[in-house]
C-alpha cells in the first residue's frame, strides 16, 4: 500500500466522502441509495476484517446487524431513551457481546464447519426475534418510529432528518469506522490476522494464540455490524425485522466479494454496485423481481473470473502499472542467487560455491533468548518413554532422548522410522500416547505448540509452511511479533514500526538467512532454495533456545546445500539444535552427536564417527537392500 | 399436561422430517466428503426437484413420472454444474467454493421465481395415498406414512450403492483420501462428477416426494439448507451414518419442540448442535481431519 505517505488513504477517503453527494446524483444514484451504501459499507468493513483479513467466511452476520439495530431501536422507541448516538453505541456493545458468545461456539471449528455453524446460529436469531422476543422487537412488524439524531451546538440544534443531512451523519460514522479499521489492519494484531488467513497452522506454531485472535476479529466484525444495524434503523426511521434474515448475510457476503475482500473499501464499492444495479434494473429496465437473478449471475461470473473483486482488480492494475513504470516491461523479480547457467562447467560451479562461502556471514545470529539462565550444563530437553500409536500402528515406541544445552544433535533413520512424528511430539503438535517431555526444566507434555514456542522451542518444517500471500519481511515480522508481544495482546491501535526491537530483529534475521535483498517480494515469487531459507528464518525470528530442523537440506542443489550448512553452523552458535536429515555427509559435519531411529525406536546414539562404523546402523540402511 | 396422542403423532412427524433431512444431508455430506466442496446450492437442488416434478405433474398427471423427472432433472443439473463450474474450483480456496455455490443457489432460485413466480405450488399425493390411515392407536395421514417408507427406501438404496457396489467403494475411499484413489489409477474426476450427480439427486428426490406435504416455493430450500447444516454438524461431515443419525435427531427435535412452541424449535436445534460441538467437536459419527 501507500506506506510512504501516511494518512493518504484517510485524506482521499474524506475528500471522496465530501464530494460524493455532489457527484453521485449525476451518475443516477438517489440520495437514499447513497445513504444505504454507507450503512452497508460500514457493515462490510467489520466483515472484511473477519473474512478478507482473517479468512473466516461467516454467513451469519445478520445476527449482529439485527441485534445492534434492534437494541438501539428498542431503546429509542420503547424506552424513549433520548440520546440517539449513545443508543448506537449501546447497540454496538450488545452486538459485540453477542458476537463474543457466538464466537466461542462457532470458532470451535474452522473452514466450512465455521460457515455452517454461523448460518445455523443466525437462523436462531431470526426465529427468536420473530417469536419469543416479538414483544420487544415488534416481531414481523419491526420497530417503527426510530427518531433522527440531533446535534445540539448550544446556539442551534442540527436535525439529521433529511436525506442530505443524514448523509453527513452517516458519512461521519463511516469515516470514523474506516479510520479505526485502517489502524487495526496496520497494527500488530492486523498482521497476525493476515498470518492466520494465510497459514493458521504456522501462525500458531510461531507462537500466536490464534483462537484468541480469531475471536477478536469475530467480535470486531460483530461490533461493526451492530453499529451499522443501529444506523439502518435511524436512516429508515424504522428498524426492519428482515435485518435478521439469511438474505442480509448473503447480500453482505456478495457485496464484499464483488467489491473485493481484504481491501476494506471492497464492501463499500460492492454495496454501491449492488444497490445501484438493483435500483437501475428495477426502476429503469423494469425487470421487477428478475433484478436479483441478474445480480446473482454477475456475482457468479465475478467469483469465477475476478477473484479479488473490483477494488482488488484495480489494485493489481495499479501494481502492474507501477512495476512497468519503475522497471520497464518484463522485469519480474529475478532470484538473486540465479541458478547456475546450464553451460557452467563443474569447475566453475565449484568456484562459485567457494566464492559464496568466502563471503562473510551477513550478520551475527540473534542470540538465543535466554528465558532461563543458560549456564546450566544439564539437559535442555529430556524425553522419556515417548510413544505414539495410531490405532494399531506404532510410530514411536518408548523413546528416551536427551539433549544438552548448546549441543547440536543429528537424527537419522530410514524413511518411516518415525523421525517427523518424534519432532511433532517434541514441539507438541501432536500429543504422545504416553511418555513425558521436559524442556528447560519444565514438563511440556500436553501443552500447545503455541505455548511451547513461547517457551523457546520451535521447529522449521520439512514441507515449507510459509505465509504465502505476505512478503518475506512480513513473514519474518509475524514470527518476531510472537516473541516480542507474547502469544496474545490486544494492541490494536499500535503501529508496527513503533514496536521496540522489532525492526532490528527482523533485519537481522533477514540478513542471517540472506534474504535482505528479497525482503519486499511476496513469498510466492521466491525460488525454492530461498523459500527453504525463509522457512528457517521463520523459526529463527522467534529467537528459540532450542531449534528443531526437519530436513533443512531436502531438495536442495549441491551448492545450496553448502550454503545451508554454513548458515546452520552460524545459527548454531549459542543455541541448541536438533536436525533431521538424510544427507549424512552434511549432517555429520554439523552435529556433535547423532541419534539413529529405526522403526520408531532409538537404535543407537553416538558421535558421528561411532555411528559411521556402527554395524547395526549399516544394517538398518543397507541390510534391506542386500537381502533384496 | 401433554396430550399423548398428539405427542406420538408429532414423534411420527419428526420421523418423517428426520428421514427427509437424512436423505438430503446424505447428499450434501457425500459430495463434501468426496469432492471437498460444500454445496451451498444444495437447498436450491431440493427446490428444483420440487419444481421439475410439479411441472411434469401438470403435464402428465402422474406422480411417479413427477418423481422420476424431478430426480433425474436435478441429477443432470448437478452433473452439468460440476462439469462446467465446480471442477475449476477444486484447486481454489474453500471460500471461493462457498461463494460460487452460494451464487449458483441464488441463480437457481431466482430463475425459478422468474418463470413461475413467488406463489407456492402444490403437487397432490397420488390418489391411493390420499386420506388417513388408522394405526390402531391413532390416525395418521396416509401419504406421510408412505413418505416415511419412500424416503427409507431411498436411504436404503443410497446405502446399498455406497456400501455394496464397486462404485460405492470408490466413493467411500474417495471420502477417506481422494488423492490416494487418484493414484490408484481410478479417474477420480469421473467419480467426482458421478458423486455430485447422486448427491444432487438425493436432494431433488426429497424435494419432489415432500411436495405433497409442504407445497413448494422458490425459497423453500433455504430453511432446508440451514437444517441440513445442523444435521451435518451433529452427525459429522463426510459420514453417511452420521447424516442419517443427525437427520433423525434434528427431525425429532424440530417436531417435538413445535408441539410446545414452534418459535423455539430452532433454539433447541441450536442447543443440540452446541452440545455436540462442545462434547464431540467432530460430530457424533465424524472423524477428525475432514474439514
Amino acid at each position: 500500500m501507500l506506506r510512504q505517505r501516511p494518512f493518504i488513504v484517510e485524506v482521499l477517503t474524506a475528500a471522496a466522502l465530501i464530494a460524493a453527494p455532489f457527484v453521485l446524483p449525476y451518475l443516477g444514484f438517489t440520495p437514499a441509495t447513497v445513504n444505504r451504501i454507507l450503512v452497508w459499507g460500514l457493515f462490510g468493513i467489520g466483515f472484511d476484517i473477519l473474512f478478507g483479513f482473517t479468512g473466516l467466511l461467516s454467513f451469519g452476520q445478520s445476527a449482529f446487524f439485527g441485534t445492534g439495530g434492534m437494541v438501539a431501536a428498542y431503546l429509542l422507541t420503547m424506552v424513549n431513551f433520548p440520546y440517539v448516538t449513545t443508543s448506537l453505541f449501546i447497540g454496538m456493545i450488545a452486538a459485540g457481546v453477542i458476537g463474543y458468545l457466538v464466537g466461542l461456539i462457532a470458532l470451535r471449528r474452522t473452514g466450512i464447519y465455521f460457515a455452517m455453524i454461523t448460518v445455523a446460529i443466525a437462523e436462531v436469531f431470526f426465529f427468536v426475534e420473530f417469536n419469543p422476543l416479538s414483544a420487544y422487537t415488534g416481531g414481523e412488524n419491526g420497530l417503527p418510529g426510530v427518531p433522527a439524531p440531533t446535534l445540539p451546538l448550544g446556539f442551534t440544534t442540527i436535525n439529521f432528518d433529511s436525506d442530505a443531512s443524514l448523509y453527513a451523519f452517516l458519512a461521519f460514522w463511516y469515516f470514523a469506522g474506516l479510520v479505526i479499521a485502517l489502524r487495526i489492519v496496520r497494527s500488530p494484531v492486523g498482521a497476525v490476522l493476515r498470518a492466520i488467513r494465510d497459514n493458521p497452522l504456522r501462525a500458531a506454531a510461531v507462537g500466536h494464540n490464534i483462537h484468541s485472535y480469531k475471536l477478536t476479529a469475530f467480535v470486531i466484525a460483530a461490533a461493526y455490524a451492530g453499529f451499522a444495524g443501529g444506523l439502518l434503523g435511524i436512516m429508515q426511521g424504522f428498524m426492519p425485522p428482515d435485518a435478521f434474515t439469511f438474505d442480509t448475510s448473503g447480500q453482505l457476503v456478495m457485496q464484499t466479494a464483488i467489491g473485493g475482500a481484504g481491501t476494506l473499501f471492497g464492501p463499500l464499492v460492492g454495496a454501491a454496485v449492488w444497490l445501484y444495479l438493483s435500483d437501475f434494473l428495477q426502476t429503469t429496465l423494469h425487470l421487477g423481481a428478475a433484478w436479483k437473478l441478474v445480480l446473482g449471475l454477475v456475482f457468479v461470473l465475478l467469483v469465477c473470473f475476478l477473484r479479488r473483486g473490483i477494488v482488488g482488480g484495480f489494485q493489481d492494475l495499479y501494481r502492474l502499472a507501477i512495476q512497468l513504470a519503475v522497471h520497464g516491461p518484463a522485469v519480474k523479480a529475478e532470484p538473486k542467487a540465479a541458478a547456475p547457467a546450464a553451460d557452467m562447467t563443474a569447475e566453475e560451479e565449484q568456484k562459485a560455491t567457494h566464492a559464496a562461502l568466502a563471503k562473510a556471514p551477513a550478520a551475527e545470529p540473534m542470540p538465543a533468548l535466554s528465558r532461563k539462565a543458560d549456564a546450566s550444563a544439564g539437559p535442555i530437553l529430556e524425553a522419556t518413554g515417548l510413544t505414539k500409536r495410531y490405532g494399531g500402528l506404532v510410530a514411536n515406541s518408548d523413546i528416551a532422548f536427551s539433549v544438552k544445552h548448546g549441543e547440536c544433535r543429528g537424527i537419522i533413520g530410514p524413511n518411516g522410522a518415525g523421525k517427523t512424528t518424534f519432532f511433532k511430539m517434541l514441539t507438541c503438535e501432536i500429543e504422545p500416547t504416553s511418555g513425558r517431555i521436559v524442556f528447560d526444566g519444565r514438563d511440556i507434555t500436553g501443552k500447545s505448540v503455541t505455548d511451547v514456542c513461547q517457551l523457546g522451542l520451535t521447529k522449521s518444517y520439512q514441507v515449507n509452511q510459509l505465509f504465502t500471500r505476505l512478503t518475506v519481511r512480513e513473514n519474518v515480522t509475524i514470527s518476531a511479533l510472537a516473541e516480542l508481544r507474547g502469544k496474545f495482546r490486544l494492541d490494536m491501535f499500535r503501529q508496527l514500526p513503533k514496536i521496540a526491537g522489532l525492526a532490528e530483529q527482523v533485519e537481522r534475521t533477514l540478513a542471517l538467512v540472506d534474504l535482505t535483498d528479497r525482503a519486499d517480494i511476496p513469498v510466492a515469487a521466491l525460488a525454492y532454495g530461498e523459500k527453504r531459507r525463509l522457512e528457517i528464518g521463520l523459526a529463527l525470528a522467534s529467537s528459540p533456545s532450542l531449534l528443531l530442523l526437519d530436513e533443512p537440506l531436502a531438495g536442495m542443489s549441491p551448492r545450496e546445500r553448502v550454503e545451508m550448512v554454513a548458515l546452520l553452523k552460524s545459527i548454531g552458535q549459542g543455541r541448541t539444535m536438533i536436525i533431521i536429515d538424510h544427507d549424512m555427509g552434511s549432517l555429520f559435519e554439523l552435529v556433535e552427536r547423532v541419534t539413529v531411529l529405526q522403526e520408531g525406536r532409538v537404535l543407537v546414539e553416538g558421535t558421528p564417527e561411532e555411528i559411521k562404523s556402527n554395524k547395526a546402523v549399516q544394517e538398518a540402511y543397507l541390510g534391506g537392500v542386500l537381502e533384496a | 399436561m401433554i396430550n399423548w396422542s398428539n405427542f406420538i403423532s408429532q414423534c411420527f412427524n419428526g420421523l418423517v422430517l428426520g428421514a427427509l433431512l437424512a436423505l438430503i444431508s446424505s447428499g450434501l455430506t457425500i459430495i463434501y466428503g468426496t469432492l471437498g466442496v460444500l454445496n451451498l446450492a444444495h437447498g436450491a437442488m431440493f427446490m428444483l426437484g420440487g419444481y421439475a416434478g410439479w411441472l411434469t405433474y401438470t403435464y402428465t398427471n402422474s406422480f411417479i413420472a413427477a418423481v422420476v423427472a424431478g430426480s433425474l432433472f436435478v441429477m443432470i443439473v448437478g452433473i452439468v454444474m460440476e462439469r462446467v463450474i465446480i471442477r475449476y474450483f477444486y484447486t481454489r480456496p474453500y471460500e471461493d467454493q462457498l461463494l460460487v455455490t452460494f451464487g449458483l443457489g441464488i441463480v437457481f432460485v431466482e430463475t425459478v421465481r422468474f418463470f413461475f413466480g413467488s406463489l407456492s405450488k402444490a403437487v397432490p399425493a397420488p390418489p391411493p395415498l390420499i386420506g388417513i390411515t388408522s394405526l390402531g392407536f391413532m390416525y395418521y395421514p396416509t401419504y406421510r406414512l408412505a413418505l416415511l417408507g419412500i424416503v427409507a427406501a431411498a436411504l436404503l438404496a443410497l446405502y446399498l450403492v455406497l456400501y455394496r457396489t464397486r462404485i460405492g467403494m470408490i466413493v467411500r475411499a474417495g471420502i477417506e483420501d481422494s488423492v490416494m484413489v487418484d493414484s490408484l489409477g481410478i479417474d477420480v474426476y469421473k467419480v467426482f462428477m458421478l458423486v455430485f450427480g447422486i448427491g444432487a439427486m438425493a436432494a431433488g428426490f426429497a424435494g419432489i416426494v415432500n411436495a405433497p406435504v409442504v407445497s413448494i416455493a422458490p425459497d423453500v430450500g433455504e430453511s432446508i439448507l440451514v437444517q441440513t447444516f445442523v444435521v451435518v454438524v451433529i452427525g459429522g461431515v463426510g459420514s453417511f451414518p452420521g447424516a442419517v443419525l443427525g437427520g433423525l435427531i434434528a427431525g425429532e427435535i424440530i417436531s417435538i419442540t413445535s408441539m410446545f412452541n414452534p418459535g423455539y424449535s430452532y433454539v433447541m436445534l441450536f442447543v443440540a448442535m452446541t452440545l455436540v460441538l462442545v462434547l464431540r467437536p467432530y460430530g457424533l459419527l465424524g472423524t477428525a481431519g475432514r474439514e
